[in-house]
């Protein structure tokens, strides 16, 4: 077992972990975070999503000892303030989400497209979420809900 | 009208509502199955064969058994005599061939992915661990593999069933009296007429939800609880009770949130048997989850047939006859409707057209793959393919227009109700007013220019336009119709309104929700009938406790018929409450109106509202003579008929003829899904319902190999689209209601699915029809594109382009230290 500090979503934690661990099963079982939630076993589908020091990272490809020292913010902490963020605000409003399961890491993958890029093009917002499969929704209005969510942020910005 | 009046509320139905549901999936709050943790909880492994067909011949647990915090392992031995055996509720022919399907397999296995055992352990990765340390010995026996080769008996998949064709399945309208004989118009169209003879390829394809599915129970308490990742927990409750002999008031089953299913998880699986059995052998909550690479290899898989198809027209393009002949592949069990599925599209290969003659044969096959069952469309996508494959095939062969080709045979909305070749009647629609729509936004004359100009100019990217003007059935189902199917059930829908005392409502319903919205869709409905505010309306669902009847969601089934019942719960709410309202306002029932949440004695201002009566009958304090205290009511309705939603949908493409590539273009489609209570959710069902018809023209195939290994096993494999691969739709409606329900809704959820693949096809061939080409496989991926354009008309002479250059120095050692062995360099594939 191995010793681990991570910050996740604000809270500083301390744990064993078996070096094996992989950092959605330590976000999942030992933190009981499973707002993030696992949908493949090999890295295609982003249903793991989360942002480590502000980036995306697939946590089913990232070990939990990789995450010592660092911080992890998943869906679960995203609001801040009680105020839905802006990404998931848009969802809601563009219907960009029907089963929900692939939806953290979507949302999660589209604030870093839009960290990256703030105003973004249908084609980059697509190639941006290449990595997170989504069944229910056919993209349509995931990319909708990316492109109003930009708008918002420039909105809020002037 | 009177000035007294209330001024009347916007109605609900018809409103692009958000969905209620977001809430907790937009901020991880979601309560998946495998999200459930229990004080004392087991996990389990399964031990899975990676042989097609094999006799087991030893099984050694004794490693497992004491490896770290296993609990124990349970074979096919240990648990034969208390498994029972999975059950088809469907079958086919009442001579049906049905394999025993055991949950854990005892002699034999009869396809790679079988469980041979399960490991109990303290957690998943302590089960995972030891499951690799369980010994299966094998003695291989030989697969039955390609469909057409197990339908002639080569290599049984099943030797002591002695044939590997299940069941035989035919209609026929000159026998049924719906038509003349699909022969005898066939004979005459190779007379005086034309004859198009084709043989489709319907893939296998994997349902794919993105929620693995997971199954926990609780043996505790003193009903044994499941929880289960599944579109039909109702089904899950009896078929526990009957398979594992436990009394069904013993069980309970919860389907909390479960993310997609597509038909995918309408199963009663060997999974959630064995998860019960582990849970009563050791006394503790046990959990499964299955891994991605698991669900792709044994949940169930869909289509997989072969069509061959003969349609008889005149020379002036009207159709006279059709003949289908399936060979369907079951895999190798018959799971819950698997054996009926083909027939699901029986009586849709006529499509929206007036066929005169029509024959249908479907021979179901056992092979040593993943069983098939329900996928999204489950047979109409197959029958709407091979119709609008054809129409298009009609069309080239007489040089006339896609579209005018259809209208020459389509039903015109005047001759609704119409009684089709197949038996069944059509209730309505209007396929004229969503082709002139589609044609609008789709600008069909401005890309038919466009296409002339790239022929002419020999454009290496050639553009193809296609179109499908489909139809479907939906509304799953009359219950005397699937009786005389030989489905083991019915096809009702159940709801309940529960009228909280402070004025909320409770609806509760039989339907199943796996991210269709029937939360807000229903909140709607019972608003509107109850006169009450949209945010008032709770609706519970997915737990036989909660909502004890009801048979669950699949078959586009939850609005047409769950919803109906909805209505009819919430109208007869009013009908109770009506005497009472009459008590409090001293008058004649008779002279009550309901409008608005406001019961209002009729030309005078006195009124109550819905709410204030609500409170009365709790309350009891001064109720009419004999009247009970609760104004809550339930309705079961069960359908007269199936709706068939119809739609226009266009297609364009651009093929790179030197790459092979497809790229999509535009892609309008105009549906007619009946009475559209949220166009939100309307829209987000074709726009998910596209993308699958549009994958399974495209890019998704299941595939195995010669030893019945599914080599397409991941998610690196099996390639769904992703947001790269896909573009923007414009999607719109015509409104025709259904006829028969107060609510005129048709159903939604497979109509995108169904329309999408031929249309996507027949633009792929029709780009590519200048060349001679007249059919691309499914999917239509740019190898098999390139392929056909390589081997076609004038191209079929050219000699292949020199070989392409070598990746490396043949010999070399491989020069890429990540990879394991250098790939064969691709040598002018066209070879």
């Amino acid at each position: 077992m191995t010793r681990i500090s991570v910050r996740v979503d604000g809270v500083d934690y301390t744990d064993e972990v078996e070096p094996r661990t992989l950092l959605v099963h330590y976000l999942r079982e030992q933190l009981g975070k499973t707002g993030t939630v696992v949908g493949c076993d090999t890295s295609n589908c982003g249903a793991c999503t989360v942002h480590l020091d502000g980036r995306s990272v697939k946590s089913c490809n990232v070990l939990a000892v990789q995450a010592d020292g660092h911080e992890v913010t998943t869906i679960e902490g995203l609001a801040t303030g009680g105020e839905l963020h802006p990404v998931p605000q848009a969802f809601h409003e563009c219907h960009a989400l029907q089963c929900g399961y692939c939806t953290p890491g979507m949302i999660m993958q589209a604030v870093d497209v839009l960290r990256e890029n703030p105003d973004p093009s249908e084609e980059e917002i697509r190639l941006g979420l290449e990595g997170n499969l989504c069944r229910c929704t056919g993209y349509h209005n995931i990319v909708r809900a990316v492109r109003q969510a930009a708008g918002a942020r420039e909105g809020a910005q002037a | 009208m009177t000035v007294t009046e209330q001024p009347a509320q916007a109605p609900e139905v018809g409103r692009a509502r958000l969905r209620k549901e977001d809430a907790r999936l937009i901020t991880g709050r979601t309560r998946w199955t495998d999200n459930i943790v229990l004080p004392g909880m087991q996990h389990l492994a399964m031990v899975r064969s990676p042989f097609a067909h094999a006799r087991i011949t030893g099984l050694d647990a004794s490693a497992a058994k004491s490896a770290p915090g296993v609990v124990a392992v349970l074979t096919g031995a240990d648990v034969k005599d208390v498994q029972g055996a999975l059950p088809n509720a469907w079958p086919a022919s009442d001579d049906q061939k049905t394999p025993a399907h055991p949950s854990i397999a005892v002699d034999e296995v009869a396809f790679a992915g079988e469980v041979v055992a399960v490991v109990i352990a303290r957690s998943a990765a302590a089960a995972r661990d030891a499951a690799e340390l369980v010994d299966v010995d094998y003695e291989e026996l030989p697969p039955a593999l390609e469909l057409k080769a197990a339908a002639a008996d080569e290599v049984l998949a099943h030797p002591d069933l002695g044939t590997n064709v299940s069941a035989v399945w035919t209609f026929d309208s000159q026998e049924k009296g719906t038509g003349g004989s699909a022969d005898e118009a066939i004979a005459a169209a190779r007379a005086d007429g034309v004859v198009i003879e084709r043989e489709y390829r319907q893939q296998r394809l994997i349902p794919a939800f993105m929620e693995p599915r997971s199954v926990v129970c609780d043996p505790t308490g003193e009903q044994l609880t499941v929880w289960t990742s599944t579109q039909v927990p109702h089904f899950v409750r009896i078929f526990v009770a009957a398979v594992l002999g436990i009394p069904e008031s013993k069980v309970r089953v919860i389907a909390p949130d479960v993310g997609g299913g597509f038909g995918g998880k309408l199963q009663f699986t060997p999974e959630e048997v064995i998860t019960v059995l582990a849970a009563r052998h050791t006394g503790k909550p046990c959990k499964y989850t299955e891994t991605r690479s698991e669900s792709l290899l044994s949940g169930h898989h869909g289509r997989d047939q072969w069509q061959r198809l003969t349609l008889a027209a005149t020379r002036d393009g009207r159709v006279t006859g059709l003949k289908v002949e399936l060979l369907a592949d079951m895999g190798a069990y018959l799971g819950l409707v698997t054996s009926f599925i083909p027939m699901l599209g029986a009586l849709m290969y006529n499509g929206i057209y007036k066929l005169p003659a029509y024959h249908f044969t479907c021979t179901n096959v056992l092979t040593n793959k993943t069983w098939t069952d329900a996928y999204r469309g489950a047979g109409r996508p197959e029958a709407t393919f091979a119709i609008e494959r054809l129409m298009d095939e009609l069309a080239a062969e007489l040089g006339m227009d896609a579209l005018e080709v259809r209208e020459k045979n389509w039903i015109t909305h005047e001759e609704f109700p119409f009684h089709t070749v197949a038996g069944v009647t059509y209730d309505s629609g209007n396929y004229e007013a969503a082709t002139a729509r589609a044609r609008e936004l789709f600008d069909y004359e401005a890309l038919r220019r466009e296409q002339r100009e790239r022929r002419d100019r020999k454009d290496p990217v050639q553009l193809g336009i296609g179109v499908s003007t489909f139809t479907e059935m939906c509304g799953l189902a009359p219950s005397r119709w699937m009786g005389e199917q030989r489905y083991a059930a019915g096809g009702w829908e159940h709801a309940e309104v529960r009228m909280l005392p402070t004025g909320k409502v409770e609806v509760v319903t039989g339907t199943s929700p796996h991210g269709q919205g029937h939360e807000t869709a229903w909140s709607q409905i019972a608003a509107d009938r109850l006169g009450v505010p949209f945010e008032d309306v709770e609706v519970l669902h997915g737990d036989t406790a909660i909502a004890p009847r009801g048979l669950d969601t699949y078959g586009s089934r939850s609005l047409a018929v769950g919803g109906q019942a909805v209505v009819m719960a919430a109208d007869r709410v009013v009908e109770k409450a009506k005497p009472l309202a009459a008590h409090m306002l001293e008058a004649a029932v008779d002279d009550l109106e309901f409008t608005g949440g406001r019961f209002a004695v009729r030309g005078t201002d006195k009124g109550a509202t819905i709410q204030e009566v609500v409170w009365a009958a709790f309350t009891s304090h001064d109720l009419p003579e004999g009247m009970v205290p609760t104004l809550d009511a339930e309705a079961t309705y069960d359908p007269d008929n199936f709706s068939f939603p119809h739609g226009t949908h266009l297609c364009a493409v651009e093929v790179d003829t030197e790459t092979g590539q497809v790229r999509m273009r535009r892609y309008v489609s105009v549906d007619d899904v009946g009475v559209v209570v949220n166009p939100l959710i309307v829209a987000g069902q074709m726009h998910g319902g596209l993308v699958q018809g549009i994958a399974q023209a495209l890019w998704e195939e299941a595939v195995y190999d010669e030893q019945g290994t599914l080599v397409t096993g991941s998610f690196v494999d099996y390639t769904l689209p992703t947001a790269a691969d896909t573009i923007s739709f414009v999607n719109d409606n015509t409104v025709t209601p259904a006829v028969g329900t107060a609510l005129g809704a048709k159903g939604v959820g497979e109509a995108g699915t169904i329309a999408s693949t031929p249309a996507v096809v027949n633009a792929v061939v029709d780009a590519l029809r200048p060349l001679g080409i007249h059919d691309v496989q499914m999917p239509c991926t740019p190898e098999r594109v390139w392929n056909a354009i390589r081997s076609a008309g004038e191209n079929q002479a050219e000699p292949t382009t020199q070989q392409a250059q070598e990746h490396f120095e043949p010999g070399a050692p491989n020069q890429d230290p990540t990879a394991g062995h250098a790939g064969t360099p691709e040598k002018g594939a066209g070879q």
